[in-house]
């Protein structure tokens, strides 16, 4: 073990175990919506894992990994980590915040999805672990600003690593979204399932919900983008195209990634239409710094063909490390965001979000975009991550190197089939995709090839936490290979106007504050009944 | 900032593809008035089997010859079902919910709404063709959750 970066490997540990045990729940679902048997299928194993698979893939693999990732940035770009004992402590409360609601989970007391959308009740625990997985992630959120404010009195003028800039941004993305969250989790449906409110408002509950629901994909999808920026050029060989306009990119989602909830409740009451159009305007504005990184990481990936040799126009790509499990990795997950991200377009405009709300179609894109380009990028991050977090060479090379390619097949098959059912209006999360009459036979067998998909996938994640585990325990102790960064074709001297986080994040909370505060005030000031708990599970 | 003359065109590319999207739906919002439900009305949901409109939900036409279609949700089913309405007619849905979240899809069109125990969603449609439609519940709601169907019936001018 690197001792630097036990911190770090700890956190990837956790994520690693919560992404094998969210894989089973995902091959359960397919196949239960697909209406194959296996032994004890049930609807409530199934609706168990629908939830569990949420959970653990949206919320713990994804924040562990995330966090995990942000203190070896802290540890090598800024070459410490302010607050390492307070570090731990975070950890901690998250590991056993996560514990808890997964227990909770997993006994059946908690099937609520990961949305949670109330009345519909879960444990205590559920609502308690989350809680506090959140806080350990808010203590992590500390630590990574004290390590960069210690940093900068020691670098006064000059503009920090784009690694930490993205990771701030990160950082600063998680507050505001999450700031959301504590007001539905602490402020609503902790003292609801402790019995001391007797009703909850469901609607209220879910605007805040959404408050934070579409920001935790930024916070998902920019620590990837640091990926990106800082390290893949550096695996294909090449350099950075340009460092400021990451560092723009990077502002740019923590102005706009917050006020955009209401495009997740389109279909909601309640809420009027010139505000759902507002948070229209906001949610495409968020398509353009992903616009502008695909040709800022495309062009740096070129440089990197060019500096091997390659002539032609695309004879570049030819070029690049294919075999490297990192690069593929991501280079796949780049690919299907292209698609991811129109779909997004797609979703985002009422007229069509009302074909396809709520429907099989939902599932297949964000299983493209979060499921493909974001999971991608972070398990090819560890095959690159492990080695120097733990001195030990990759066990089964082979299988990390086909692993991304396994994932990708799976994904197409997977994705596009929910992506026609629904179309075809299927309904998302059913424990049977047959339902009843004609349209049931429409979806059953685009059901069956996506649980085909689900197959493919579910191996490929077994060869990701094979690799990982063996690497762990058995794989050759070696010296550590160091790590290295990207470096920008011109390197940035100075600070400019995207370095400044004090003023970007005084402009994103006063978005913020404009795109929720007169529908929550119409909200709140309605008059308003509240609905009693149920537990239909 | 120094950038590179290609990037900058793919910028400016980039940003006339945004402000595209952006005019098509507020060319949809302002000229075809598309818009999403936006209704404020609130009801107990702990009384609506005494509710006037919600106790005992039937499809009914007001003066001016609009359809008027309450339906509440419940696990798992819809009241009333299945629902009647006349072709070539707009209908105005007005769903609610009796426990938890449900959703409402009519199967085959754009009619896809939320219904929300406490609040009433309100949305007008217009059937074209004669027919029958699936209604699907897609927003989990319980155990039985998939099994939560209804029938809507069109019916052809008499």
């Amino acid at each position: 073990m690197n001792g630097r970066h036990t911190l770090a490997a700890s956190h990837l540990g956790v994520a690693v175990a919560a992404f094998g045990v969210a894989s089973i729940m995902g091959l359960l679902q397919a196949l239960s919506i697909a209406d194959v048997a296996f032994p004890f299928r049930s609807e409530s194993l199934y609706y168990i894992a629908v939830t569990a698979h949420g959970v653990l893939m949206a919320l713990v693999f994804t924040t562990f990994f995330i966090m995990g990732l942000g203190y070896v940035f802290s540890q090598e770009s800024l070459g410490h980590i302010s607050g390492r004992g307070v570090a731990w402590l975070g950890f901690s409360v998250a590991v056993i915040g996560s514990v808890m609601a997964a227990i909770t989970i997993l006994r059946g007391q908690s099937t609520v999805l990961y949305t949670f959308y109330p009345p519909m009740q879960a444990h205590p625990l559920f609502y308690i672990g989350a809680t506090l997985l959140v806080v350990g992630s808010w203590i992590w959120g500390g630590v990574m600003i004290a390590s960069y404010r210690s940093w900068r009195r020691q670098h006064a003028g000059i503009p920090v690593p784009l690694s930490i800039h993205g990771m701030l941004a990160t950082v600063i993305v998680w507050f505001l979204a999450t700031a959301g969250l504590a007001a539905e989790v602490v402020g609503l449906l902790i003292p609801w399932s402790l019995g001391l409110v007797e009703k909850i408002d469901p609607l209220l509950a879910r605007t805040y919900f959404w408050w934070f629901g579409h920001p935790l994909v930024y916070f998902m999808l920019l620590p990837a983008y640091v990926l990106w920026y800082y390290v893949l050029p550096r695996i294909a060989g090449g350099r950075l195209f340009s460092d400021p306009l990451a560092r723009m990119v990077f502002i740019l989602f923590v102005v706009l990634s917050t006020p955009v909830g209401f495009h997740h409740q389109f279909t909601d009451p309640g809420i009027g239409a010139g505000w759902k159009l507002a948070h229209t305007v906001t949610t495409y504005a968020v398509l353009y710094p992903s616009l502008v990184t695909a040709f800022t990481v495309i062009a740096s990936l070129e440089v990197a063909g060019r500096m091997k040799g390659a002539t032609g126009l695309f004879n570049w790509i030819k070029q690049l490390p294919w075999a490297d499990p990192f690069f593929s990795s991501v280079a796949l997950g780049m690919i299907a965001f292209v698609f991811g991200g129109f779909g997004g377009a797609i979703n985002a405009a009422y007229a069509m979000n009302a074909m396809v709300h709520n429907t099989a179609w939902i599932h297949g894109h964000f299983h493209v975009t979060l499921g493909t380009t974001v999971a991608l990028t972070f398990m090819g991050a560890t095959y690159w991550l492990l080695p120097r977090l733990i001195a030990r060479e990759l066990r089964f090379g082979w299988l990390a190197r086909i692993q991304p390619y396994l994932w990708i097949s799976g994904m197409i098959v997977f994705s596009t089939s929910y992506h026609i059912a629904g179309l075809r209006g299927m309904p998302r999360r059913v424990y049977s995709g047959t339902l009843t009459g004609e349209y049931g036979a429409s979806w059953q067998s685009l059901t069956m090839v996506a649980a085909l998909g689900a197959v493919l996938l579910f191996l490929s994640a077994l060869a990701f936490v094979t690799v990982v585990t063996a690497t762990w325990i058995a794989g050759r102790r070696i010296q550590a290979p160091p790590f290295e960064f990207a470096v920008p074709l011109q390197p940035v001297t100075r600070i400019g106007v995207w370095d400044r986080f004090g003023v970007w994040t005084a402009v994103a909370l006063i978005l913020l504050a404009v795109a929720y505060g007169h529908p929550l005030y119409t909200l709140l000031t309605h008059t308003r009944y509240g609905s009693p708990p149920f537990q239909p599970f | 900032m120094n950038v590179d003359l290609y990037e900058r065109i793919w910028m400016w590319s980039a940003g006339v593809i945004v402000v595209l999207f952006l005019g098509t739906i507020f060319v949809m919002a302002g000229a075809q008035a598309v818009h999403p439900p936006s209704h404020l009305e609130t009801v107990d949901p702990t009384a609506l089997a005494d509710h006037p409109e919600f106790g005992n939900p039937a499809v009914s036409t007001r003066p001016d010859g609009t359809v008027v279609v309450p339906v509440v949700a419940s696990m798992f089913a819809f009241a009333p079902d299945p629902i009647e309405v006349p072709a070539n007619r707009p209908v105005v849905f007005r769903l609610t919910s009796g426990d938890v979240v449900h959703g409402f899809q009519i199967v085959g069109t754009n009619a896809n709404a939320m219904a929300i125990p406490g609040y009433v969603s309100q949305f007008t449609f217009t059937f074209t063709k004669p027919g029958e439609h699936l209604i699907t519940c897609n927003e989990y709601c319980g155990l039985v959750h998939h099994a939560m169907v209804g029938r809507l019936i069109v019916k052809g001018a008499q």
